[in-house]
């Protein structure tokens, strides 16, 4: 007798809980070929607007912590990722299309990308700070502080965990908090990404991550009064200008989309690109 | 339990509601008689109820609507140990311009304030003080110990002629929820009655008695509808459930089952009283779950502030997030209100 299989849910994932979306709708995730794979839920504007309340209840804590701390978070989320590289070559293979060879690249990279990002939490702040000489008798310097929720629209073609890894964790390490739009078309590696997060020690909140039309969600977003900054690292395809203008409204850092190979390329920029630098007087001692 | 005779046959403060309803020959056992008589509350039914209500969809021009309403119903709050004047005087301005993006937000009912600092809230307000009047804010002022309510009556009673004296048109008491589990209705009875005659000005008018029944430490629905009884029978113009200083404090169940005191009462009498829910509604969803629950329960004449208020502090924000949502289309930001 065959076994029933137990097709799995896949949910979005919002303050460390995993809701369906409050509109109920879902959509069908196909391999290449176009054969049913799941349902993913199809995120809503309110489902949005529920992400960015907890990201923005995480900012405090996620930001507050220290560097050091950060960083032993987010290496530990690598640690689960390596745990799970069968789950995520599998879900790259059926629904990218890829061999599995091509699809264990993938994850490899995304993992070592993660690593080299971790690795950048209780450093960035030396290379980006600075101790800037003033004529007077005061130590003056400037330190990068993360800019606070972090609008992510993370990107949109094959390559989905190392594009999604590429677009959330260089604005992590800063200490900001992010709602990040997964693929469209690929959002099971984002979904399954989300249970290693519920797992390992990052707060609740500190990434929210819906599933659903880019088109439909990201304006919302764009012209949301408590979103600091948009990355439209995946945007490429959407109107993204009307998104940047949407933005301009309420002052927010926005990064543009970037395209071809080296989207979303790992380098320190991408870390920076998410704060901003307070600069601080303090009087020496004149003894 | 057993009441000694004595005390039973006291007779307590004839009330002219309660010599309406019960009779001449008032005593702490026909009040008790005439409570316990009371039939009992279907929690479930009750709760289904209250959950039925709160399903209501309240959207576009209706919401706009409600919002505006659940400000002008709003009881501006602070009521902690670190008030100075200078916090009572920004919780004024706030109620007075609540959005100042938007001149066309309405002001809220009455800031609610410790006695003490009734002096201040008045002054604050100046000419926007309704002082008995019809328009303008008014100024509430919590008494007889709040929030505990242990004190000796003459220390009570000594609070609330002092915050009238003072300028409030309002005083929200506290009962004795010790009394009041323990069976001695009676007491609680004369208590109000007493709390009630300090509220009296010198000109003879009355500042409007709410009395707050502390429904969380009241255990059951039986409870909570017997204590509204006591209230409505004892003199008080608004039953209120919380001090906002015991959790839970107000939920839609228990909002719903006082305000079906206040309908039966209606019924019986033709008398108006108002209910106050405070302390745990922050989200304009829940407020609107309760204008719902007011209009179905009681009839949309309720849903004005001299027969209706929330207790408050932070829902104030939220409403006027939503407003700004509903008025620019973008989600809005705690950074676009004041932080209280």
């Amino acid at each position: 007798m065959s076994r029933l299989a137990i097709p799995k849910t896949y949910k979005l994932y919002i303050g460390g809980k995993f809701p369906r979306s409050e509109s109920g709708r879902v959509y069908e995730v196909t391999t290449k070929e176009g054969a049913f794979v799941a349902n993913a839920a199809k995120a809503s504007r309110k489902d949005a607007r529920d992400a960015v309340v907890a990201a923005r209840a995480a900012l405090s804590g996620w930001s507050g912590a220290t560097g050091y701390n950060r960083g032993q978070v987010l290496y530990r989320i690598a640690e689960l990722l390596e745990g799970r590289r069968a789950q995520f070559i599998d879900e790259i293979a059926t629904t990218e299309g890829v061999t599995r060879t091509a699809a264990e690249a993938q994850v490899d990279e995304a993992i070592d990308r993660w690593v080299w990002y971790a690795g950048w939490a209780d450093k960035y702040a030396q290379v980006a700070g600075s101790g800037n000489p003033v004529a007077g008798p005061y130590f003056n310097i400037s330190v990068p502080e993360p800019t606070g929720v972090v609008a992510v629209v993370a990107p949109q073609a094959e390559g989905s965990l190392l594009g999604f890894v590429s677009a959330v964790a260089p604005a992590l390490v800063a200490g900001n908090t992010v709602v990040v739009i997964a693929s469209e078309r690929y959002p099971l590696s984002a979904v399954s990404l989300s249970e290693v997060l519920a797992t390992s020690d990052v707060p609740g909140g500190v990434i929210n991550i819906l599933t659903g039309s880019p088109a439909e969600i990201a304006p919302w977003l764009a012209s949301h009064a408590d979103v600091n900054a948009l990355d439209l690292l995946g945007a490429g395809e959407l109107d993204w200008v009307d998104l940047q203008i949407a933005a301009a409204e309420t002052l927010k850092r926005v990064s543009p989309p970037e395209n071809g190979p080296d989207a979303g390329a790992p380098r320190l920029e991408r870390i920076t690109a998410f704060t901003e630098t307070k600069t601080v007087w303090h009087t020496k001692g004149l003894l | 339990m057993t009441i000694d005779t004595a005390s039973a046959e006291r007779a307590v403060a004839p009330a002219a509601r309660a010599i309406e309803v019960i009779g001449g020959d008032l005593t702490e056992k026909s009040l008790r008689r005439y409570l316990e008589g009371i039939p009992g509350v279907d929690a479930v039914g009750l709760e289904q109820r209250a959950a039925a209500l709160g399903t209501r969809s309240i959207k576009t021009t209706s919401k706009a609507w409600a919002l505006d309403r659940i400000i002008e119903l709003i009881d501006l709050t602070t009521l902690e140990g670190a008030d100075t004047p200078g916090k009572v005087r920004s919780l004024v301005a706030k109620a007075l311009v609540p959005d100042a993006a938007d001149p066309t937000t309405p002001r809220v009912a009455a800031v609610c304030v410790y006695g003490d600092m009734v002096p201040h809230a008045v002054r604050a307000l100046g000419s926007a003080h309704a002082n008995g009047g019809d328009t303008g804010i008014n100024v509430a002022a919590v008494a007889t110990a709040f929030p505990s309510g242990r004190a000796s009556l003459e220390v009570k009673l000594a609070d609330t002629a002092d915050a009238v004296r003072s300028g409030a048109d309002e005083i929200d008491m506290v009962i004795d929820r010790g009394a009041f589990l323990a069976g001695r209705y009676g007491l609680v009875f004369d208590e109000i009655v007493a709390v009630k005659e300090a509220c009296r000005r010198e000109n003879g008018s009355y500042a409007h008695l709410k009395v707050i029944l502390e429904t969380g430490e009241l255990n059951t629905y039986d409870n909570v509808r017997r204590a509204s009884w006591l209230a409505i029978l004892a003199g008080g113009d608004f039953i209120k459930t919380s001090t906002g200083k015991v959790s839970p404090a107000a939920t839609l169940p228990v909002t719903l089952s006082m305000l079906e005191v206040v309908r039966d009462w209606h019924r019986l009498t033709g008398e108006k009283i108002g209910v106050k829910p405070a302390g745990g509604i922050r989200s304009s969803k829940d407020a609107i779950k309760h204008l719902v629950t007011v209009a179905e329960t009681v009839g949309e004449e309720w849903l004005q502030p001299h027969l209706f208020r929330f207790g408050a502090s932070s829902l104030l924000n939220d409403v006027l997030l939503q407003r700004q949502k509903l008025r620019t289309g973008a989600y809005s930001g705690p950074d676009y209100v004041t932080v209280d």
